[in-house]
């Protein structure tokens, strides 16, 4: 407590012995006089120590943010992943919503509940497991899935993968996740909860992509399917210049040649007048009715309209010693484009070394009637 | 399992999905060297106005389910106010049905803070949060050992590239809570407050995070952007429709031979994505299923044509939602189906109006009741009167969600219901189902 002057009850105090400097820097993440927005991974802390969220660390995190411990424990209690139990070493949770469930999901939980002997948000006696049924994992196209302190363990599990993972937690083991990270204990893994790097070396790039989330994608690979006419240098269409442009430019110019700039971008590639959200959109008409204020600074748009024009010396200087494209080069001049695409396209992937063949399928700059 | 022809895989459209392919796309080195950081690059030499305008003429709409337009939606932060602008990326992806968003993040998360950072220029937020899903952990992972490497580069802190634009950005990890995807919640949650939807007007444009304008963009949005700055508003409508551009990523799930990922223009029909996804799995018809997530009204078979963008979907009667489709088949029971959904709304509800807390409390156990065999006709009109008071009578989207699956299927499938309350169905449940808590 040498760097605070934060004073803790008998408490938080244990606590606040070992968490502290790791409170201070989550508070350091958030805009100042804003550390209440620390509390969430506050809590995701306090359980790194003790596997759950106890009154002691509700005590310290309303000590170390300066609000009273109901406020602290009405945000503990509404959030499913702050324990009010202790906790296992491993938390292994099935999906039991819609989809798993039909595939076999409900079967998975009960047969895993019989096996260990304990029901939802239960830890086994030995220590090892906690079990729950969780809503939706985000993985429906793995479905059923089963994880291991929010990693996904078993992809497409059955009753018995799912006891044969179980099993092997039980006996001191740690399996190999499918797509997670390798496990660690559920403490361990609430440090990273907590907004904190993962230390472990190479756990960072454990997880393959499993076949169902490139199916799509290794699809359109095999067949050669390509989205036609990707051209990375085409023009953003410029009405004023950007304040890096600003910074560097030093010439002041006569107005004229700015407008004569902005006229040329105007008649370039890009440079249609594409009225921005249009007025005739239902969408656009029911946001501005419900939120009239919303649209006062500028409304849909056509504000744009009058910017053009340099409002003063420094802008007009700006816009003058800047080409439109950025490149010295009038908006729309896809030769030149096509030409450094090639040449950039060469030096980005160095031939063999490319970890992705298909990107090379996107025919760059290529015409092709839509 | 049958080969898709070669007229409906040229509707799929690679572009977010693309970096997925390459194992090693999280990390900078490999992301640079295909085409990453080359949009935010091109980005800062333009005014931001000009990229909102970019993003407005490229038609990008919300790939969080609502499908507002995106820079319409940055056009209303007002500028030169003198206050804090934020922008905060929803990747609280817990609605049931929708998994693209995760892989997204995990194998591609530059992508995603590539946008953030273009998104915050345009804006002019000097601050970023990315709200993710709790349980998301290993994308979580790989998003927070991308934002260091971004900072390692100067891709993100004090004067970027040179450009005298500054951005922090913290990923924060939210604690399980569904309702946190609605964006309100999300910044009272984010504030450090229980997770519960807020009025609106204010909306968060005037008075979002810290009472400060914020835009709320779903992951999908975002990563996209740098692909609009790189290939221009005309291309990006080269994919799509004229209302609905640009490309989609369907998230498929269910009973068909091959569940996964798969990245189409917008309005591709149900028809042709079970074809890319090699047919329904042998022995399944199609009874119904989701167009984008549970919360959207089911659609069954005869909506197989449906074009999936946000007209066609609204024309047949539900939403487009976060594309998320879960197919069922005829061995599926819409009436089971609606009852799971039923005890995750209940399980989410965040307890804040009456009508969704309340509601969705009733008829989880009048659902029970039908599916434990002792259900009566009386049931029906209970359920259908719950879900209509639930309907647009709520505080937020939650309340809505869970009242469409009850009145689709009470609509398109009451033989099912009647199958039970007659004793044509097995009781799905025990009697004890019956009794307490889930």
């Amino acid at each position: 407590m040498s760097d605070s002057t934060i004073e803790f009850s008998p408490a938080a105090a244990a606590l606040a012995e070992e968490l502290l400097p790791a409170a201070l820097e989550i508070i350091a993440r958030y805009p100042e006089g804003r550390s209440r927005s620390a509390l969430l991974p506050l809590l995701h802390l306090v359980q790194t120590e003790e596997g759950h969220v106890s009154p002691n660390g509700v005590a310290f995190c309303a000590e170390v943010l300066g609000i009273n411990k109901a406020q602290v424990g009405a945000v503990a209690t509404f959030y499913t992943m702050y324990k009010r139990r202790p906790t296992g070493e491993y938390l292994v949770s099935v999906c039991t919503n819609t989809l798993c469930n039909v595939l076999g999901g409900q079967e998975v939980y009960d047969e895993l509940s019989e096996h260990l002997g304990v029901g939802h948000d239960e830890t086994t006696a030995d220590g090892r497991i906690t079990l729950e049924h969780a809503e939706c994992l985000a993985a429906c196209d793995y479905a059923p899935v089963v994880t291991v302190n929010y990693d996904f363990a078993v992809d497409q599990a059955t009753p018995e993968t799912a006891i044969g993972l179980v099993d092997q937690l039980r006996n001191g083991e740690r399996p190999t996740p499918t797509r997670g990270a390798r496990i660690c204990s559920l403490k361990d893994m609430q440090l990273q909860l907590a907004g904190f790097a993962d230390i472990r070396d190479g756990a960072v790039a454990d997880g393959p992509a499993g076949a169902p989330t490139l199916r799509g994608v290794t699809l359109a690979q095999e067949h050669g399917v390509a989205v036609a006419d990707f051209n990375p240098d085409t023009p953003i269409t410029k009405t004023k210049p950007s304040p890096r442009e600003e910074n560097r430019g030093k010439v002041a110019t006569v107005v004229d040649k700015v407008k004569g700039a902005v006229s040329s971008v105007a008649s370039g590639h890009a440079g249609k007048t594409t009225r921005a959200g249009d007025v005739k959109d239902p969408q656009t008409r029911t946001a501005e009715q419900r939120n009239p204020d919303a649209s006062t600074p500028d409304k849909t748009g056509t504000a744009d309209e009058k910017k053009p024009v340099p409002t003063n010396a420094a802008e007009a200087a700006g816009a003058a010693s800047n080409a439109p494209a950025g490149d010295g080069k009038p908006a729309g001049d896809t030769e030149r484009g096509e030409s450094i695409v090639s040449q950039e396209a060469a030096k980005r992937k160095p031939a063999g070394t490319d970890p992705n063949p298909g990107w090379q399928n996107v025919p760059r700059g290529e015409k092709e009637e839509k | 399992m049958t080969q898709p022809r070669r007229e409906v895989l040229q509707k799929l459209t690679p572009v977010l999905t693309k970096r997925w392919l390459s194992p090693d796309a999280w990390k900078m080195d490999v992301y640079e060297r295909l085409d990453g950081y080359a949009a935010l690059r091109k980005a800062l030499d333009v005014h931001p106005d000009d990229l909102i305008q970019l993003i407005k003429d490229s038609g990008l709409r919300g790939r969080g389910g609502a499908g507002f337009p995106t820079g319409l939606k940055w056009g209303f932060i007002p500028q030169g106010d003198g206050k804090p602008h934020y922008l905060v990326i929803n990747a609280d992806e817990g609605e049931p049905g929708t998994c693209k968003d995760l892989p997204l993040m995990t194998y591609d998360p530059h992508s995603l803070i590539e946008g953030a950072i273009i998104a915050s220029y345009a804006i002019r937020a000097n601050r970023a949060f990315i709200y993710i899903r709790g349980e998301a952990v290993h994308a979580a992972r790989r998003l927070r050992n991308a934002v260091a490497e971004a900072k390692a580069k100067g891709y993100l802190g004090k004067n970027i590239l040179g450009s005298g634009f500054d951005l922090e950005l913290v990923v924060h990890s939210g604690a399980g809570a569904y309702i946190c995807g609605e964006e309100t919640a999300l910044l009272d949650s984010l504030e450090g407050f229980r997770g519960q939807p807020r009025l609106r007007p204010p909306f968060p444009a005037i008075a979002g995070l810290y009472a400060s304008p914020t835009v709320v963009n779903n992951v999908g949005t975002i990563a996209s952007v740098p692909y609009i700055v790189l290939g221009g508003a005309d291309w990006w409508k080269s994919m799509g429709t004229e209302k609905s551009s640009g490309p989609m990523i369907y998230s498929l799930s269910g009973r068909i031979a091959n569940p996964g990922q798969y990245e189409c223009g917008l309005g591709i029909t149900l028809r042709e994505l079970i074809e890319l996804a090699g047919g329904m799995k042998p022995g399944h018809n199609l009874k119904f299923w989701t167009p984008g997530g549970s919360s959207t009204p089911l659609l069954t078979a005869e909506h197989i044509d449906t074009a999936m963008d946000f007209e066609g979907v609204a024309a047949a009667g539900s939403i487009l939602g976060t594309t998320a489709m879960q197919i069922f088949s005829d061995q599926d029971c819409p009436v089971y189906a609606t009852w799971r959904w039923l005890e995750f709304y209940h399980h989410e509800s965040c307890g804040k109006c009456t009508p969704c807390r309340e509601g969705n409390y009733w008829m989880v156990r009048t659902y029970r009741r039908i599916l434990s065999g002792e259900g009566t006709y009386a049931d029906l009109d209970t359920l259908q009167d719950t879900a209509d008071n639930i309907f647009g009578r709520s505080f937020c989207g939650l309340g809505d969600g869970a009242a469409t699956p009850v009145m689709s299927t009470l609509k398109f499938f009451r033989q099912d219901y009647l199958d039970y309350i007659e004793g044509r169905t097995a009781p799905r449940l025990s009697a004890k189902a019956l009794v307490g808590a889930h």
